[in-house]
């Protein structure tokens, strides 16, 4: 068997397992779904809160400015998970030996956590979006889904390169790796402008708001669904996604391997930590 | 070509204590070889370097110093070279709990290259072939006794079609009964496929059972290599048990201190 196949059959084994998974935990998952309708809620909410308290602003457009920034972000917290599972999870259940030493190549391995993360991301983020759009009441006549869909595709290689940096962490950390992922995340919150524009922060957060792939993807996919933007007119916005992407994911790679490399010789590679 | 070729390979773990870091030889020089289609059992207690010495043969592990070869391939430098031939069954059946065997399989034989249309049909027959009853391969895995487990675990190992298979404490707290089909098993893959086998244990009477040779690991150090019969011979011994006590001075039963890092 060729090699590329036999890579490429892997890259399948990993999607695979993930959704039996997916299909063995169903009740957490609805119940998961659950709570982050709720909390995304308590975000949308805060646009009336604020009409309320008698501040004079565009209930439609704040409440689906906040909406986007909430779906996305679930989004990024999503794919940022299930890469991140790539140890945390095969190390609690025990597996991570039989996976490494499987003979498929760590990218594939990697791309393959990364792939169903961005097809479960998109369906459960899918979901949330339309049942909190329906909860509030906000209408969407001049969205343009196709380059919000388009944009937020290209923005997850990034995502996937940088949760590849955050998913060695449990290897080096098993105790709190996993939690260290949350650092990468939390920080791309603050810069990246989910809930408020990026002018209002500080010079030098504003800085780092370039380098984050979510600046770029938040507002390209703003601009589709609330102001219709062609996937062309968002470019200027695009070729950063396309950039950081192009960076991220080998060294997303190279920052796993050196993590592996590293376990591998201190021992820490195994089942128990 | 040696299937397995150790040369002066040396492990140490390093704990950081109170009073410093003290260091923890694993593996201390230990050179061996075993040939194509052989079975190589070895005997150590706990905390011996058993593990370590499979764990550097899966890749999993690097080691400090010397060098190891799976049929010519050195597992550091070409270690996907080795992975295609390698599959390794440990004293845990590690799976995913909640998942049935079939489905533990079927992603499993997707890493080496096997496609949905061919494990339709494989994973049913190999289940069927280490006796684990077919109304069952749907149910999940935490459902399943031990003894099921194991058999799953050698399943898969018969789907990988490994060239290589190292075995860690594949019986131990296995019933007597799972412990004689595993033993069976075993057997049976050196028969029907050549396996070459490097079987780590502390059973005196499976070692004797499976293995054409049998080695004597203590303190990281291969004390002895032979048959058996001639490790009884050299250390003047009624038995194995006898041998492996003048050996080391030690029982199997006492334990060293657990392997790996702690720093």
């Amino acid at each position: 068997m060729s090699t590329v196949r036999l890579q490429f059959v892997g890259l399948w084994g990993v999607v695979e397992r993930n959704i039996y998974l997916v299909k063995r935990y169903a009740v957490w998952e609805v119940a998961w779904l659950l709570w982050t309708i709720a909390n995304t809620l308590t975000i949308v909410f805060i646009a009336k809160g604020v009409q309320a308290a008698g501040v004079h602003i565009d209930l439609q457009l704040e409440t689906l400015t906040l909406l986007i920034g909430a779906v996305i972000w679930s989004y990024l917290g999503l794919v940022f998970q299930v890469i991140t599972e790539t140890v945390a999870w095969e190390r609690w259940e025990g597996t991570i030996e039989y996976t490494f030493m499987a003979p498929l190549s760590r990218a594939v391995h990697l791309s393959g956590m990364g792939l169903f993360g961005v097809i479960y991301g998109l369906a459960r983020t899918g979901v949330l979006f339309l049942a909190v759009a329906a909860f509030v009441g906000v209408h969407f006549h001049q969205a343009n889904f196709i380059t919000a869909v388009v944009v937020l595709a290209i923005g997850s290689i990034s995502f996937v390169g940088i949760g590849m940096m955050t998913a060695v962490l449990p290897l080096i950390s098993p105790e709190k790796g996993a939690q260290l992922g949350l650092v990468a995340q939390g920080l791309m919150l603050v810069v990246s402008g989910v809930y408020y524009p990026v002018s209002v922060l500080p010079e030098w957060m504003r800085w780092i708001a370039t380098i984050s792939p979510a600046t770029y993807a938040l507002k390209a996919v703003r601009d589709g669904i609330l102001h219709s933007a062609s996937l062309g007119s968002e470019w200027p916005d695009i070729w950063p996604l396309l950039v950081l992407g192009v960076v991220t994911i080998p060294l997303g790679l190279l920052t796993f391997r050196a993590g592996e490399r590293y376990a591998k010789r201190t021992g820490k590679l195994k089942r128990s930590g | 070509m040696y299937a397995v070729e150790v040369n002066k390979l040396v492990k140490q773990y390093r704990r950081r204590r109170k009073d410093g870091v003290t260091i923890k030889p694993a593996l201390d020089g230990v050179s061996l070889t075993v040939a194509p289609g052989e079975c190589v059992a070895i005997l150590g207690q706990y905390g011996s370097g058993k593990s370590t010495l499979v764990r550097i043969l899966s890749t999993l592990l690097l080691p400090d110093d010397g060098e190891a070869r799976v049929f010519g391939h050195d597992v550091v430098r070409e270690d996907r070279a080795v992975r295609r031939l390698v599959t390794r069954v440990s004293v845990e059946a590690s799976f995913f709990k909640r998942m049935s065997a079939a489905e533990n399989l079927s992603y499993a034989a997707r890493f080496y290259g096997l496609a949905p249309r061919q494990t339709r049909t494989l994973v049913p027959q190999i289940l069927e072939r280490v006796g684990f009853p077919d109304q069952r391969s749907h149910e999940p895995m935490q459902n399943l006794s031990r003894g099921m487990q194991q058999k799953v675990a050698l399943a898969r190992a018969l789907l990988t079609a490994p060239t290589l298979l190292l075995l860690d404490e594949p019986t131990t707290g296995l019933d007597p009964r799972s412990k004689r089909e595993v033993q069976a098993f075993i057997n049976q893959m050196q028969a029907e496929h050549d396996t070459t086998v490097l079987l780590c244990t502390h059973d005196m009477d499976e070692a004797r059972a499976l293995a054409q040779r049998v080695g004597i690991l203590h303190s990281g150090r291969l004390l002895a290599l032979d048959t058996a019969e001639r490790i009884e011979l050299m250390y003047d011994a009624e038995d194995l048990e006898e041998a492996f006590l003048t050996a080391t001075g030690k029982a199997l039963g006492e334990d060293f201190e657990e392997e790996g890092e702690r720093v």
